[in-house]
């Protein structure tokens, strides 16, 4: 370790502490009725120079070890269809075990969700490599039209979920077929505007969608026709009743948790199997090269239009399934924090992995549930960690992006 | 008439806020071909930066306004350039060159660090300064409507006239515009040449980040409401500006800047403001659809 590299860090300390010293040096502070007052905090620029300094410093070092840590080649994992198998049993048997209470099947919910959510943006994100940077507003579409469905028309859950779906997916179609045309900055900025637009809508289109009240009583789904309640509405049955088992309100939840891990499992067969036939493959190829693609006589419009749909489509039926979950839904529950999660979830796992995106939401959905300092930071480290994965990972941190498909000969080699 | 005179005055004023922020996302588009998404948070820092410059002046007891103003226009200026330069090295310049999506998710990656970085560091809460410059004067009468131009918004043409007369001037004719515009052009062919093109670009962010500093300070003054997620509406208007006006183009970006300014008053001033957003959106896809190159751009052909 030479002085060039001490001098390189104590740079980077110096820069760090430019950086932190008017927004970490300087606190607003409420007086009361004199207004506002002004607190120094330079503790926290030191501290976050120096952390920078040695990080620079460590890093330095470590390089100099030539172990080479960015680059650290994993071996190529081979497991992939066994831990698959593995997770899909760990789901399977999840209600079951002894330690799941409420809250670990309410948890183990809200992270079937998002795998949903994850797996439909990995359509658009990872396998045709389109930026969507608004894919909540997919999710708000199917949320919505089930909530309208139920309430104007009365449908359940099973009768809706393919209207939802069918409308998210229309929804990506008008959204998209002008924009794809474009670069793919474009498309990601334009769905950036069209999911805070839907948000807006839903805001203040107060006759139809309740306004920032949102839509209560939106129906719970039914086994078979068999409600989970404690008392049959009218002439039918109800759940417990039909099995002659005594009511139990985990039930419900229990039964909610199969269902999304009905729909997540339906999802991720959809998706294997689509990259399988000619679109999949289109898709991929697309990603790789545009231009090529085009020499080849693949209407590269399509073929994106194909992704972006059935990547809306998936959108809305884990949009319905939320609503019928939280029987309430508002405007609040899809910001651009939510499609920024989504898509956190989709880039860590590693854009095109399936198993990824599982694991990525299993760390980033139960995160929060840590302890509150988590929950604070979490949007923060998946902003570093995506700029990090970036720049020293670009194909996730499981993943490996490698065609679907490949030569025999190339296989051969 | 009255109040559409209003309306243009206010439209005006917002166009030269949403212009200066334009400039940042054009001069970085042309130059290395990417949206920089983090711009808008760019500019959020900048109003922070501003807001808790004026604090500490009013803090230290420097009471006459010009020169609180410079000292404040000034440091936000310098700091966020900091900023500014500090994006362009940690999350760009170690993927160039690389895959077209991976410098995109880097730049909303730190779009949304910087946010949350805000957010823990100044609180969630929407900060408030007093008004700093007040009065105006009266530019005419009808029937009981008074149409005004403040003081602060006289401040604000001024200052966008300037920085823009300042900016084309650097552009057009220094060494560092003419570094600029090879870059744009070819980048291998003005590296073989000799120009610097680390610098070149790191000195386009330092750039556009000194005008969205001042298009904070702007907005902390003329709102003097601030809060940690500003950024975000703002940057996707102003990125509207730039498209409109011809991504590339910087007189583009200054138009489209006052155009979205204007259509955003008027809709408000004869609509509703509860859809103003949602027109400058509309705007952004009829642009793309009807006319990608925008209003001064060239139509852009991609090759191999």
């Amino acid at each position: 370790m030479g002085s060039g590299t001490v001098k390189d860090a104590a740079l980077a300390g110096v820069v760090a502490a430019i950086l932190a010293l008017p927004l970490a040096g300087f606190q607003s502070v409420d007086l009361g009725t004199a207004g506002l007052g002004i607190e120094t905090r330079f503790s926290y620029v030191a501290i976050g120079a120096g952390a920078v300094f040695f990080g620079r410093l460590a890093l330095a070092f470590l390089r100099g070890l030539h172990v080479n840590v960015p680059s650290v080649a994993l071996p190529r994992f081979q497991g992939g269809r066994l831990l698959g198998g593995v997770l899909v049993a760990a789901a399977v048997a999840l209600p079951f075990v002894p330690f799941a209470s409420r809250d670990v099947i309410y948890l183990g919910t809200t992270i079937l969700i998002y795998v949903m959510l994850g797996w439909g943006l990995n359509v658009v994100v990872g396998l045709a490599g389109l930026l969507d940077l608004g894919y909540v507003a997919f999710y708000a579409v199917g949320a919505y039209s089930f909530a309208l469905l139920a309430g104007w028309l009365g449908l359940g859950f099973w009768e809706a979920l393919p209207f939802s779906g069918l409308l998210a997916g229309t929804f990506g179609i008008v959204l998209g077929f002008p924009v794809l045309r474009l670069r793919g900055d474009y498309l990601a900025i334009v769905t950036l505007g069209f999911g805070e637009m839907v948000r807006i809508v839903l805001l203040n289109w107060t006759n139809v969608t309740g306004g920032p009240n949102g839509i209560a009583g939106v129906p719970a789904p039914t086994f078979f026709g068999l409600p989970f309640t404690p008392r049959a509405p009218h002439d039918g049955m109800t759940f417990h009743g039909f099995f002659g088992i005594a009511f139990d309100a985990q039930q419900k939840m229990i039964f909610l948790y199969f269902v999304i891990l009905a729909l997540a499992l339906a999802t991720n067969f959809l998706t294997l199997r689509l990259r399988r036939l000619p679109i999949g493959r289109a898709w991929e190829a697309l990603r790789e090269d545009e231009i090529a693609c085009r020499a080849l006589g693949i209407d590269p419009t399509k073929v994106k239009l194909s992704a972006f749909a059935i990547g809306a489509t998936l959108g809305g039926f884990a949009g319905a399934f939320f609503a019928t979950r939280q029987g309430f839904i508002s405007p609040e529950s899809f910001t651009f924090q939510e499609s920024a999660t989504i898509l956190a979830i989709v880039v860590l796992g590693g854009m095109g992995s399936q198993t990824g995106v599982v694991l990525a939401a299993i760390v980033l959905v139960s995160l929060p549930e840590l302890g509150r300092v988590f929950a604070e930071f979490r949007m923060l480290i998946f902003g570093a960690a995506m700029v990090l994965i970036m720049v020293w990972r670009p194909q996730g941190l499981l993943a490996w992006r490698e065609p679907s498909i490949r030569l025999a000969a190339a296989e051969a080699r | 008439m009255a109040y559409f005179l209003q309306q243009l005055v206010n439209g005006v004023t917002l166009g030269a806020v949403y212009g200066l922020i334009a400039i940042g996302y054009t001069m970085v588009y042309g130059i290395i071909g990417m949206i920089n998404f983090a711009h808008g948070e760019i500019y959020m820092i900048g109003a922070f930066i501003s807001f808790l410059t004026f604090l500490l002046l009013g803090a230290l007891g420097v009471s006459y306004v010009p020169v609180a103003l410079l000292l404040v226009l000034m440091s936000t200026m310098a700091f966020t350039s900091v900023y500014g330069w500090a994006v362009e090295r940690i999350a760009y310049r170690p993927l160039r060159g690389s895959t077209r999506l991976a410098p995109l998710i880097s730049a909303i990656g730190m779009s949304i660090f910087l946010q949350n970085y805000v957010q823990l560091l100044q609180g969630a809460r929407v900060k408030s300064l007093p008004p700093v410059i007040e009065g105006g004067f009266i530019l005419m009468r009808q029937g009981g409507f008074t149409v005004q131009v403040t003081w602060l918004q006289l401040a604000i043409f001024v200052l966008t006239l300037v920085l823009m007369v300042l900016f084309t001037y650097v552009v057009a004719a220094t060494p560092l515009g003419r570094a600029q515009r090879a870059c744009e052009q070819d980048r291998i062919m003005a590296a073989l040449l000799g120009v610097d093109v680390d610098r070149t670009i790191s000195l386009t962010f330092v750039i556009g980040a000194a005008l969205a500093a001042v298009a904070g300070l702007m907005v902390t003054l003329y709102y003097g409401v601030i809060d940690f997620f500003i950024g975000f509406l703002a940057g996707v208007k102003a990125f509207t500006a730039a498209v409109l006006g011809g991504i590339g183009s910087l007189p583009g970006a200054m138009l489209g800047g006052l155009l979205i300014g204007l259509i955003e008053a008027f809709w408000s001033g004869y609509f509703s403001t509860d859809y103003k957003d949602v027109s400058v959106f509309g705007v952004l896809v009829l642009v793309l659809i009807f006319r990608p190159s925008g209003l001064l751009g060239r139509p852009e052909v991609e090759k191999v």
